[in-house]
């Protein structure tokens, strides 16, 4: 059985009494330990997918189901990481990580050693005491990742988890998310925009319509792991990123249209 | 900018700021004298001093000074604390935000001071009318910020918040309380200067007490040394009431980069 089984989830917005659809039909399922990633134009959808699994949002039809069980509400079996970090700034690094903890009673000894090994997984041990205003983005983003490790949720859904950073950062922190991930092996679901970003960290890129966010296209990424960076070189690659371009193209001309 | 630059920026800023209170002390001196503007008019800063040390011996300067103190203090205190309250729970309760806000609306738009006889009336010529003029004009942008700060919460904190099944009070005091805090210390630090205005205006309407009274006096007397002497006793009173608040401010806000902070 597979972690994740989502069927037929459809979302549509009303303001005022325009109708909005946001996600039409949309299925997937992800096994134990993969990491998939959803690419598509911006706002086809693929956010709000995120919000809908991470139980803030109820869709209007359509069932989610997390290792067999229904997705009802927000759990800590799903761990979200947003794209502008959402750390508390009166907390240090480690307070924040402790945090989730510590609102569920975990006693302090402990709390400050599972605190303690994740800030070493992301290589913030030095910054345990630092607050969250004097770290530069990337860092916040690794603090950020600590303090949802924490809890050790069975799937991680990132949301655009470096789209604030600069790109020689975002491109460091897409290798740290690839070292982490090898040693950890979490289940991620992950929404970008950047095709070359989804290529390097997944296993399987799902691509989006422009909205309403329906499934496009879907690439198995058979590139071996564990991944260098320099894959990013490699034919193999380059024709993983035509691909998807190719497929992703279409739908971005025809937002262009809507939009204009 | 490293630390060093910082440091000479801030001592370069200093030794501006020494220059022109001195520039401003030597013409508030000589400049009425060379510009032949009488003494009723513009009192040259010696004769403010004088008129201090005379008003010390003679007219109860300090239990006047302390009355007002108190009274800020007390106006400020509980206008912030009802302000803050207000704030909070109108933040809790869109109902009730929505029930209220035409009234506070008005309120607002009311000018308090314009209360101060009002009070008076209805408490005498004790301390109280001028405690609740100040509470009344510190509540407000207390109660605003506050309010506007419970609005403006990282929704994507609670979100998180939510996912880790967080009780709707530990929502509350772990992530609502403390956002609101920067901007409570911002609507405190306006509070602490309009309370001086609000206990003026308060002791200029009525009662024989406090620098209000002296001001009003000193114009009975066609004495201006006295009225500058007054005034800048609540200057001083007002100034140490905002330094109260930063000091405060500055151990509660911790976390946030030096740089926020700007001057003052």
């Amino acid at each position: 059985m597979a972690l994740l089984e989502v069927r037929d989830i459809a979302k549509t917005y009303h303001r005022g009494a325009r109708s909005v659809p946001a996600i039409d039909r949309f299925s997937i399922t992800v096994e134990e330990g993969e990491f998939v990633s959803i690419v598509g134009p911006s706002g086809c959808g693929k956010s709000t997918f995120l919000h809908i699994l991470g139980g803030f949002e109820s869709p209007d039809g359509g069932t989610m189901l997390l290792n067999g069980a229904p997705i009802v509400g927000p759990g800590p079996d799903r761990g979200m990481v947003f794209q502008e970090f959402a750390l508390f700034p009166w907390r240090s690094v480690a307070g924040n990580v402790g945090w989730a903890l510590e609102v569920q009673r975990v006693p302090k000894a402990k709390r400050l050693a599972v605190a303690a090994k994740y800030l070493k997984l992301v290589g913030l041990t030095a910054f345990a005491d630092v607050y969250p205003g004097e770290l530069s983005g990337g860092m916040k983003q690794r603090a950020a990742l600590a303090r949802v490790l924490a809890f050790e949720p069975r799937i991680l859904l990132m949301d655009e988890p470096f789209g604030a950073l600069d790109a020689q950062t975002r491109e460091l922190m897409q290798e740290e998310l690839n070292t982490i991930w090898q040693e950890t092996r979490k289940t991620v679901l992950f929404v970008t925009h950047d095709i070359e970003e989804a290529i390097y960290l997944s296993d399987r890129v799902i691509v989006f319509t422009t909205r309403p966010g329906r499934l496009k296209d879907e690439v198995r990424i058979e590139l071996a792991r564990p991944r260098r960076i320099d894959v990013k070189k490699s034919a193999e690659y380059m024709a993983y990123r035509n691909r998807i371009w190719d497929s992703l193209r279409a739908e971005v001309l025809k937002t262009r249209e809507e939009t204009g | 900018m490293n630390g060093a630059a910082r440091g000479a920026l801030a001592r370069k800023g200093a030794a501006a700021s020494l220059a022109l209170l001195v520039v401003f002390l030597a013409a508030w001196e000589w400049g009425p004298g060379l510009l032949r503007i009488p003494t009723f008019i513009v009192p040259p800063l010696s004769m403010v001093y004088a008129e201090f040390f005379r008003m010390l011996h003679l007219n109860n300067l300090v239990v006047h000074t302390g009355v007002t103190a108190a009274e800020v203090l007390a106006g400020f205190a509980l206008g912030s604390l009802l302000g803050a309250l207000g704030g909070y729970l109108l933040g809790m309760s869109r109902v009730a935000e929505l029930a209220l806000s035409p009234y506070i609306l008005a309120l607002q738009i009311a000018p308090k001071v314009a209360f101060a006889p009002l009070f008076i009336l209805w408490m005498g010529f004790t301390v109280y009318p001028k405690i609740l003029v100040a509470i009344l004009i510190v509540f407000f942008p207390v109660m605003i910020n506050v309010l506007t700060a419970i609005r403006a919460v990282d929704p994507d904190l609670v979100n998180l918040a939510r996912s880790f099944k967080a009780t709707r009070a530990q929502i509350f005091w772990s992530i609502e309380f403390p956002s609101t805090m920067p901007p409570l210390f911002a609507g405190l630090r306006i509070g602490s200067t309009l309370a001086v205005v609000g206990v003026v205006v308060g002791e200029l309407v009525g009662g024989n007490l406090g620098l209000g009274y002296l001001l009003s006096f000193g114009e009975g007397q066609a004495n201006t040394p006295m009225v500058f002497v007054s005034i800048l006793m609540l200057t001083l009173i007002g100034g140490i009431a905002y330094v109260l608040v930063i000091v405060v401010e500055r151990r509660v806000l911790h976390y946030m980069p030096a740089r926020a902070y700007g001057g003052i």
